[in-house]
């Protein structure tokens, strides 16, 4: 089985985001970037898989050569080969469309993705990715088996999980629950040096319109100060809820 | 030519989101002097749905489409969009619209913009405010395609009534087949979800273990509220998944959210921004917490939430 894992270059979750050039770019100083969390979940399954099962995984990002150190990080975990089209990430569906080139060119079964990064969040590469390749496709997902060309997947839905049946070709938009936090990898001393033998190939980019662009950021207006109630008087904070927020 | 809106049902009801998704579509209807048309599928009410501004609803009945399935609903919706020449579509931001959406926008070769949180500002050029850098930001997008698809955020805009005289059309598309087979659904029926719920309690690790969540859940029954909990609290296994609300779990929109021994992560500030009123109890008056919420305790939850939770169930009683 050949699985490849579509991985996001995002601002680590703990980081500050501010905008330069008129709020028109986010600003990257100072922030540190990791593997999109719901991307890394995808690719520690897929280690399961190479391990257990044979597989084969390669990594791929889609963005300028300054997400290199991320994708690296993924070989550092274990996966094969990176591959990197040299182009920026700037609409869901060009980067979509990018990634249908690399899954026909590469000839992948399995493609895992994050169900969305999180830093744009749209929730709609590997959706739009899967209906451009014709291959079936299973989001929020937080359980994956495969044996064969069959596949049994569970998908978190409003209010619980459905599990369902499908097969091989599969994209698969990932989050916790495909593996537990606890079975992250922190990549090793080992790891590390050998990811930097590993093959990570840069192609250039197949020829792909933005269907969105964004005009400008917006950060929220500065929230007023915390009304601080006594714990001795609790009406007070039912009074207000009900008189001044309104909401019971 | 008209605004297209997909309106999700569960049982052959309308869900909220249905109707907020139909009230913000009347809403850029309204702009554009075009009208509403919703396309639901195997609802028991169609005509509900003028109550909040569609002039018609194309009404799909077919036993096939009992379980929803993301293939053949994004081929119902899309054949809806055909049928109407529609230059915008409207979903909802509901677990299932999610996945549906990406599917029709290749279909309907449309620009597909989520978690839209505003009337568009602009229509030529399009442009739609959105939450970015999970709600830490919005970005001020411009849809450059000729059909539009635009996800909007679950109670960033409102029920808005507005009675139009509505017509209701069966619709009966081509279905495919999907390579998707469910084979069976798990999900609390007699539990509010996140998702739709008006109000979300929530409890970290403030509470010390499992056994003490009777806390929580008694405070979210007299509230009629869903339960939630903090990433540590479902890392730790005491709630299930399903509950974790933040950065890498589920984001809440809800118009009350009160955090329960929760100290406040930037990852979990992040996931509950977009709620409109935040209460916080926490013994420690330098959680960060505090900084984000509208109204705070500082007090021992073990203490506070039960006379809380007495005490709105005589308010209940008495505004009943």
């Amino acid at each position: 089985m050949k699985i490849l894992v579509c991985i996001s270059h995002v601002p680590d979750t703990t980081s500050k985001i501010n905008f330069t050039e008129n709020d028109t770019k986010f600003d990257t100083n100072g922030v540190q970037f990791v593997i999109n969390p719901n991307d890394e979940f995808g690719l520690t399954r897929a280690m399961w898989f190479k391990e257990k099962q044979g597989a084969s995984v390669d990594v791929v990002n889609v963005g300028g050569p300054e997400t290199e150190p991320t994708l690296r990080k993924a070989l550092a975990i274990g996966a094969d080969t990176a591959i990197r089209v040299n182009t920026p990430a700037t609409d869901g569906f060009a980067v979509a469309k990018q990634l249908a080139e690399v899954v026909k060119n590469g000839g992948y079964d399995l493609v895992i993705a994050g169900r969305e990064s999180i830093d744009y969040n749209g929730g709609m590469v590997p959706g739009m990715l899967a209906a451009m390749i014709d291959a079936n496709f299973v989001t929020n997902c937080i359980g994956l088996e495969i044996d064969g060309n069959s596949a049994n997947a569970v998908r978190e839905i409003d209010g619980g999980k459905e599990t369902v049946s499908t097969s091989l070709p599969l994209v698969i938009g990932g989050q916790k629950g495909l593996v537990e936090e606890s079975d992250l990898r922190i990549p090793n001393m080992r790891g590390i040096m050998m990811a930097r033998k590993k093959p990570l190939s840069v192609v250039e980019p197949a020829a792909a319109s933005d269907e969105t662009s964004v005009q400008s950021f917006e950060k929220p207006a500065p929230k007023g100060a915390v009304k601080l109630v006594d714990a001795e008087n609790i009406d007070e904070l039912i009074n207000l809820l009900h008189n001044e927020a309104k909401v019971i | 030519m008209s605004i297209l809106v997909y309106t999700e049902t569960e049982k052959g009801k309308f869900k909220k989101a249905a109707y907020e998704a139909v009230s913000y579509a009347k809403a850029i209807a309204d702009k554009m002097g075009s009208t509403v048309t919703a396309v639901a599928v195997n609802s028991e009410n169609p005509e509900e749905l003028g109550t909040y501004g569609a002039s018609k609803v194309l009404n799909v009945v077919n036993d096939s489409l009992n379980t929803f399935n993301a293939k053949p609903y994004a081929s119902v919706v899309s054949s809806a969009a055909q049928n109407e020449n529609a230059q915008v579509v409207v979903i909802s931001s509901s677990a299932d619209s999610r996945y549906l959406a990406p599917l029709l926008a290749v279909s309907l070769e449309a620009g597909y913009v989520s978690n839209v949180v505003e009337v568009p500002s602009s229509t030529s050029p399009f442009v739609v405010k959105r939450t970015a850098f999970t709600n830490k930001a919005f970005a001020n997008t411009e849809i450059t395609t000729a059909t539009k698809l635009i996800g909007l955020s679950s109670n960033a805009f409102g029920l808005v009534e507005s009675s139009t005289s509505c017509e209701v059309v069966e619709f009966n598309p081509e279905v495919p087949s999907s390579g998707i087979t469910v084979e069976s659904v798990d999900k609390a029926t007699d539990k509010v979800t996140i998702a739709d719920a008006d109000i979300v309690v929530s409890g970290g690790r403030g509470l010390k273990g499992p056994e003490n969540w009777g806390l929580v859940e008694d405070l979210a029954e007299v509230l009629g509220a869903a339960t939630a909990c903090s990433k540590p609290v479902s890392d730790l296994g005491w709630r299930s998944h399903s509950e974790h609300v933040g950065q890498t779990g589920k984001p809440v929109a809800s118009n009350l959210y009160i955090a329960i021994g929760i100290s406040g992560a930037i990852q979990h500030l992040a996931g509950i921004n977009s709620s409109k009123v935040k209460v916080v109890i926490n013994t420690d008056p330098e959680a960060p917490f505090f900084k984000a919420a509208d109204y705070g305790i500082v007090g021992d939850a073990f203490e506070v939430v039960p006379v809380l939770t007495e005490k709105l169930k005589a308010f209940k009683a008495q505004n009943a």
